[in-house]
């Protein structure tokens, strides 16, 4: 047994750059047993909420950095304690001295020195957009900023998502214009990792330039993208009216602007995405657009809503290794098989690069397929 | 009413559980007229509902009954079930009170309570008192001890009250009529108000159970054998559905029982208070079960221990030498096991989970580590909380309610009966969580301050 002495000055500066909430923590330990990691290799997230209570160490292992900041701990603390803002605020305290994971270090170089954590280059960004007819964003012109996220930029499988959404866009007539290069990745898992000063560089440079070319709204594709602009560049001064694909899918379906003609006979389910469902309380608009589908027959899994399973690629986790059969998404693909599914749709593009990568390494690619909400509507469009 | 003469001044008492049972009782015994009002076809309340009484395990019915016949044969005390308090003018001193009293569609002067219009009735409905585990007829008493142990007809569920199948046709039903000798059945029967002029109120109005359903991850309302505390209560109950066999719904005798703390209390999500009463039936649930269930392996998931009452922690002791399991940590998540097995990484499904069974999920804080144990049944402890009709309550007698919805008393501490009018007193779960040796001091409290006020001056020059 080990003897230790409570070191208060760390858990006052813990307090001190965002974990303010660090001591209404009464240990009941519904985040342990609520968190995803319990199914498949334990995360003690409430003894880490203890040692920092106390100031002490033993948080600076692979625990701290397991965290998807998923949000499951969070919805259902009866403390009501701002979980995800300890797990970032000790973070980086960490940060500082140093000790962030390698390949974690790797993602924020490549955001630093090209403005995407995929090691692509910068000049690269566009290519999707000129490809599908992109127009640079004209104010006058559009009436969005497209923001796709970095990954349909430098991800095969992610540019399918933005390949649906131009036709979407054109079939419904929306004008949406890029930035191209000039836009840099959005910061949402920079900040989750802490670093905080990045993080803040990344709304300077992405709010100056929402400002020079006078957007007003933006149409995110990802929730994370979704989520920064709309929850946490505020807190920086950068307030821009933000929707996701998803509401605007479900807002073009209910006002009829979209002819959905071609038949989708299928089973299908849907996964989620924690950055847009528990983050942001958007859980109907998504099934919304899937019931709409036509020929679809909607099911739903066990994990859903507020206690839906995250993929595993938040919080930073994107870029780190997780064993195979211990990555959240392995759990998922069978979860869908078992309630039917023959299409497993979410609408993210975290979520269905994890999601593929699962159905693949369980050889299930004959059994059920990965579907963004964009693909299926572009589908049916015919 | 000339029988119940006894002194000129008149108190109201509304709600008839063992609060406003043991007011009426205590005031009535002074002489003092009671007008006691309770919405319910009978009194008893919450406490009717129980087997036993934590922590020495008394008989609830044999410690009950015999005050709730005292109060339906006592000669100060005008017993009003059935009935609600719809209006109330005047002040300290000098109440005009407006009592509405539902029809019961039976006359109760006339029904001797022999009961064969029950065993007749053809038309069954889930009971309420028995939460759904077990039916009732349409025309019903809540259970055979109730007070006035006289029927009413549920309307709603009643044939005679539906529209004949061709118009100008015969009713469905009648067989009551047809069996009632008194003829005490009167379809005709409406509702009434009467008016009574009181100097004091009493409101003992009690509690409600949180629904658990609000908590999805628990499995309330998704699994058949995941019981809330009231259904717990029926199931154990020797009157029960089940003749007082703790057993599942398909008839077996579970091999283990998860009981969970804090179900609603303590959590932000719903209810911040502790509901104070958990923790100690927890631990009676945990005597029953193991003295009932040969070989039962019983799981409480808790948070702290709070057994803070006379002979309490002697009784968690006591429970902790019968065997019951107790782990640190509160339970996060139920499922079953056709379900869990679907859900989780092959090597962390624990090895004897059947499908039929369920698993609960927590983390023993005591050793830091995750525990899912396999049981045959769950029971929840949904936390005490406001009726949902206090607020309604509270403007009908305007009285003040703290954001949790009971009312405030004048002063917690030096005047826990008192409320900010001089003639309005409280007593019980209404004003907060209370366990019933509390709710029963309070009720005698209230009965006394009440005894001070119509001495006072402002009560007799009102």
């Amino acid at each position: 047994m080990e003897v230790v002495t409570p070191f208060i000055e760390v858990a006052d500066a813990i307090e001190e750059v965002g974990g303010t909430d660090l001591n209404l923590c009464y240990q009941c330990a519904t985040c342990t047993g609520s968190c995803p990691w319990g199914y498949v290799d334990p995360l003690n997230i409430r003894k880490l909420i203890h040692l920092a209570q106390l100031g002490l160490e033993g948080y600076e292992g692979e625990d701290l950095w397991k965290c998807t900041t998923c949000r499951t701990c969070e919805v259902r603390c009866p403390r009501g304690v701002n979980i995800l803002d300890l797990v970032r605020s000790i973070r980086m305290m960490i940060g500082e001295t140093g000790l962030i994971p390698q390949t974690l270090r790797g993602a924020l170089g490549s955001v630093k020195s090209d403005g995407n954590p995929w090691n692509g280059k910068r000049q690269d960004r566009n290519k999707w957009a000129q490809d599908l007819g992109f127009e640079p964003f004209d104010k006058d012109k559009h009436e969005y900023l497209l923001f796709a996220c970095c990954m349909p930029s430098y991800d095969p499988r992610s540019r399918k998502l933005v390949e649906a959404t131009a036709k979407i866009l054109k079939a419904a007539g929306i004008k949406a214009g890029v930035l191209g290069n000039k836009e840099s990745c959005c910061g949402e898992s920079v900040r989750k990792i802490g670093d905080e000063e990045l993080f803040g560089s990344l709304v300077e440079s992405n709010g100056n330039i929402f400002k020079e070319n006078g957007v007003t709204k933006i149409l995110a594709l990802s929730p994370h993208c979704y989520h920064t602009f709309k929850n946490e560049y505020p807190e920086f001064d950068v307030s821009i009216q933000v929707t996701h694909m998803s509401q605007l899918l479900a807002e073009l379906l209910r006002d009829d602007r979209l002819k959905l003609t071609k038949p989708i006979e299928t089973t299908v389910t849907y996964h989620d995405p924690c950055y847009l469902g528990r983050h942001n309380n958007i859980f109907d608009e998504p099934r919304d657009v899937l019931k709409a589908l036509p020929g679809i027959e909607f099911v739903e899994m066990h994990r859903i809503r507020e206690s839906s399973l995250c993929c595993g690629g938040g919080g930073g986790r994107m870029w780190m290794e997780t064993e195979f059969g211990k990555r959240f998404s392995d759990l998922r693909i069978p979860e869908a098989q078992s309630v039917g599914a023959k299409v497993l749709a979410t609408s993210c593009p975290y979520c269905i690069n994890m999601l593929e990568d699962s159905r693949l390494n369980l050889n299930k690619e004959d059994e059920i397929v990965i579907r963004d909400l964009t693909e299926l509507v572009a589908e049916a469009l015919g | 009413m000339a029988e119940h003469k006894a002194n000129d001044q008149a108190v109201l008492v509304i709600g008839g559980g063992i609060a406003g049972i043991q007011t009426s009782l205590d005031l009535a015994e002074t002489g003092i007229t009671v007008h006691l009002v309770e919405r319910e076809p009978t009194i008893g309340g919450h406490m009717a509902m129980f087997d036993k009484t934590f922590p020495t395990l008394d008989c609830s019915a044999c410690i009950l009954t015999p005050k709730m016949t005292t109060v339906g044969s006592h000669p100060n005390i005008n017993l009003m079930t059935y009935s609600e308090v719809e209006n109330i003018q005047g002040g300290p001193g000098a109440y005009e009170v407006t009592v509405r009293r539902k029809a019961a569609f039976v006359d109760h002067d006339k029904c001797t309570g022999c009961g064969l219009c029950m065993e007749k009735c053809p038309y069954r409905t889930l009971s309420e008192f028995d939460q759904g585990l077990a039916k009732r007829k349409a025309i019903y008493m809540p259970f055979p001890q109730a007070v006035p142990n006289k029927p009413v007809i549920d309307a709603k569920r009643c044939a005679w009250f539906k529209p004949p199948k061709k118009p100008g046709g015969k009713r469905r039903c009648g067989v009551c009529v047809k069996v009632c000798e008194p003829g005490a059945i009167d379809f005709e029967q409406k509702a009434r108000t009467e008016k009574y002029k009181v100097s004091a109120v009493v409101v003992t109005t009690g509690f409600q159970a949180m629904d658990p359903s609000l908590i999805p991850q628990l499995g309330y309302g998704k699994y058949p054998e995941v019981y809330s505390a009231l259904e717990f209560e029926r199931l154990n109950n020797a009157a029960g559905p089940t003749g007082g066999a703790v057993q599942t719904k398909d008839g077996r005798s579970p091999k283990s029982v998860a009981i969970l703390h804090c179900t609603g209390s303590r959590d932000e999500n719903y209810h911040r208070y502790c509901s104070r009463v958990c923790c100690m039936y927890a631990l009676k649930y945990a005597h029953l079960i193991k003295e009932k269930v040969e070989g039962c392996q019983v799981f409480n998931f808790y948070i702290d221990m709070r057994c803070f009452g006379k002979g309490y922690e002697e009784f968690y002791k006591r429970l902790q030498h019968e065997g019951v399991k107790f782990i640190r940590g509160k339970a996060a998540q139920v499922w079953s096991g056709e379900h869990f097995k679907h859900l989780v990484a092959p090597d962390m499904l624990p090895e004897e989970l059947s499908d039929e069974q369920l698993v609960v999920i927590a983390e023993d804080t005591l050793m830091g580590d995750m525990v899912r144990v396999p049981v045959d049944m769950v029971v929840l402890t949904p936390a005490f909380e406001s009726r949902a009709d206090s607020g309604d309550v509270a403007q009908l007698l305007g009285l003040a309610r703290n954001e949790d919805g009971f009312f405030i008393e004048k002063s917690e501490k030096f005047s826990p009966v008192s409320t900010g009018n001089n003639g309005i007193f409280i007593a019980g779960g209404c004003s907060g969580p209370k366990d019933i040796p509390d709710t029963v001091a309070q009720g005698s409290a209230a009965a006394s301050k009440v005894l001070s006020f119509l001495e006072s001056a402002e009560a007799k020059s009102a």
